[in-house]
């Protein structure tokens, strides 16, 4: 069984939903993207690690920030793969989840990304301008070196493009809260994302569904009901708060995780 | 790769929406599939259908005010001794630029879709002042995305979209330049694609909005190919076509009619911004060899660092500012119909100096880049060819730049 799997089958005998963290590699240095990622991993189920890119068509103001932050550090994408692979030799079964946009993978060649990203261990992937079904092949390709490929369904996909892309997708699928970059302000009521949400799941009860955009400290616990939670903006705000007032974000933004968890606990 | 005869170049994509099997497509986030391909059904019904096709036309006549003038530019024609030179004079269309008929069809389409707002964004600032005014006149409310480099070097144009009540949403991420207004007005749609119609300003951008532009920017060759038969009674043996290349929405809509013509007898000549001289930071990625990558929805030769971040331009013309190009302009380049050159920020400003010296007319600093490719090459050509440079903006909003490159504006 994939970690990915493992992960939401441990939270499901624990009866909560799985917290999955979203964090930039690189921000706001290679070193405390590192320690903060191991630090978060004590109450985050899943991490995902971002790798910036500089047009990125899908991201609100704050995940913006802290990917200019990573790139302005000089963060490249072997970097990104060193910070998984050195985060994976201390938390060996913490799955991760590699997120960013197509043209970085395009550039270093398909199968030479896929292959890098199953060498360090990452357990998944998500690229958020690579949509079903242009990404059949991509996915076949991960899934054939054991990375799940994840895909992402929103309140604009049409009930028949649902059914396909839950038959085709791997450990988990990523439903998006409403219509909206990352880190919007939740414009939807809870109790509706969760009515939209049992539609899916109930296309097929054997796949992990989380929820992800908009979801803070303030929300996470109208939600808890999903397989997951993923909470990105949020922290990405707190490593720019912390930077502001001259304060480590490694303690701030594990604060933070600690607090989400506790509300979904 | 291969141009087909017959077929406009904007329908020679594949099903998933390639020219050339890899430039264009749609790299999209899962939130914008469904608004796309609702878009796409419309507009490829509105297309064929001829009341909708009246109305186009109706506007395109009444509002834009068709046909722009095809004129002769005699005394540089006389000046540089070689290739007879004309102009179309583009420039006359409503509101100063080819970047009304895009806006126009948007608008006509948006409200067919039902749909209250429109966005759009802008580099030069006349897709957003055309946006603006065609908004304006067809009852939509209009918000502008404009980098903030933009908006402090195109102030008249800033000044026109917010007279016609539009929104200018300053963007103040990465250069603060056209990309990264794309980008905002992008992620804007993203979130606000119920009630809202998005326009791209040039034939870049997810395959439908390629073809929506370059459908509507076609008109520009059809009056053309019209002015050249009663000009010369046929089509001249050797004709030159030149014309700047930002996004490359002008240059299609110049050229669409003539593709399928021999490359001997009608050459298509696109000039790109080679930005200051010996500056790295130009935005010519066809004339530099730039590699294949995906920018704004579509794959297309885009200027870039070899982990696939987008570079930083510059060019002193604002339109032209842009580090991709539109996929059917790779195609053309790819299939050796269209030759790609550039032109230095230098280079267009004595263009300008010239051009506006010795005729009665005055282009902006984008065409004046075709306009220093036709002033490099006619002296070396025949009196019998025959150029024609596509004057597809005014030089109105660069007053402020041209007094300070020059020191005084016509």
């Amino acid at each position: 069984m994939s970690l990915i799997n493992l992960a939401f089958k441990k939270v499901k005998t624990e009866k909560r939903p799985a917290l999955l963290t979203y964090t930039v590699a690189g921000d706001n240095s290679k070193k405390k993207s590192l320690e903060i990622l191991k630090s978060i991993a004590k109450y985050a189920d899943i991490c995902e690690i971002g790798f910036p890119h500089n047009t990125p068509i899908a991201d609100g103001g704050q995940i913006q920030s802290s990917a200019y932050r990573a790139l302005k550090n000089g963060i490249k994408i072997k970097d990104v793969f060193s910070i998984v692979k050195n985060f994976k030799k201390s938390k060996q079964s913490k799955p991760v989840i590699l997120m960013g946009y197509y043209n970085m993978i395009y550039q270093y060649g398909d199968n030479n990304f896929i292959n890098i990203c199953k060498k360090v261990g990452v357990d998944g992937l998500i690229v958020v301008d690579l949509p079903y079904p242009e990404n059949k092949e991509f996915a076949k390709k991960c899934k054939k070196k054991g990375i799940s490929f994840i895909q992402l369904v929103s309140p604009t996909t049409s009930p028949s493009r649902m059914k396909k892309i839950i038959k085709d997708s791997h450990d988990m699928v990523y439903y998006i809260s409403m219509l909206s970059t990352t880190g919007g302000k939740l414009k939807v009521s809870p109790k509706k994302i969760l009515e939209r949400y049992s539609k899916i799941k109930n296309l097929n009860k054997n796949k992990n569904i989380v929820i992800g955009f908009g979801i803070t400290e303030k929300t996470i616990a109208s939600l808890r009901k999903a397989d997951g939670l993923v909470v990105g903006s949020a922290l990405c705000k707190e490593i720019s708060n912390s930077i502001k007032k001259r304060q480590n974000p490694v303690t701030n933004v594990t604060n933070i995780v600690l607090k989400l968890r506790k509300k979904i606990a | 790769m291969k141009l087909k005869k017959k077929i406009p170049l904007i329908d020679q994509h594949n099903k998933s929406g390639f020219w050339g099997g890899k430039f264009g497509g749609n790299f999209i986030p899962e939130t914008l599939k469904k608004p796309i391909e609702d878009l796409t059904e419309l507009f490829e019904k509105l297309r064929y259908d001829k009341k909708f096709l009246k109305e186009r036309d109706y506007y395109f006549k009444n509002y834009i005010g068709s046909p722009t003038s095809f004129i002769k530019l005699k005394n540089l024609s006389n000046k540089l001794d070689g290739a007879q030179i004309y102009a179309k004079m583009v420039s006359e269309a409503n509101g100063g630029a080819h970047k009304i008929y895009n806006a126009t069809v948007h608008c006509l389409i948006a409200k067919k879709a039902g749909k209250k707002y429109v966005v759009g964004d802008t580099g030069a600032g006349y897709a957003g002042k055309m946006l603006s005014m065609a908004a304006k006149k067809f009852g939509l409310k209009c918000k502008i995305f404009m980098g903030a480099k933009d908006i402090k070097r195109q102030k008249p144009n800033v000044d026109a979209m917010k007279k016609n009540g539009a929104e200018v949403v300053p963007v103040y991420s990465g250069s603060q330049t056209l990309v990264d207004a794309v980008s905002e007005c992008m992620r804007y749609w993203v979130s606000n694609c119920d009630n809202t119609h998005m326009c791209v300003g040039s034939t870049v951008g997810p395959n439908i909005f390629v073809k929506i532009c370059g459908w509507s920017t076609a008109q520009i060759s059809r009056e053309l190919k019209i002015q050249i038969q009663k000009e010369f009674k046929n089509i001249p043996k050797k004709i030159k076509l030149i014309n700047c290349v930002g996004g490359g929405s002008s240059a299609y809509g110049f050229w669409s009619e003539f593709i399928d013509y021999d490359k001997k007898q009608i050459e298509l000549i696109g000039v790109e911004a080679g930005g200051p001289k010996n500056s790295r930071l130009h935005a010519a990625p066809l004339t530099t060899g730039a590699k294949l990558g995906i920018l704004h929805g579509a794959a297309a030769y885009v200027c870039q660092n070899s982990e696939g971040q987008i570079n930083d331009t510059a060019s002193i013309s604002a339109g032209l500012d842009y580090p991709g190009v539109s996929p059917i302009h790779c195609f053309l380049k790819d299939t050796k119909r269209a030759r790609y050159t550039s032109a230095t920020d230098e280079g267009a400003l004595s263009a300008y100096k010239l051009v506006t010296k010795l005729e009665k007319i005055n282009p902006s600093l984008e065409p004046c880049h075709a306009f220093a490719e036709a002033i490099k090459i006619a002296p070396k050509l025949s009196k019998e060819t025959i150029i024609i440079v596509n004057s597809c903006g005014d030089a109105k909003k660069d007053r402020d730049i041209l007094k300070e490159r020059l020191g005084k504006i016509n």
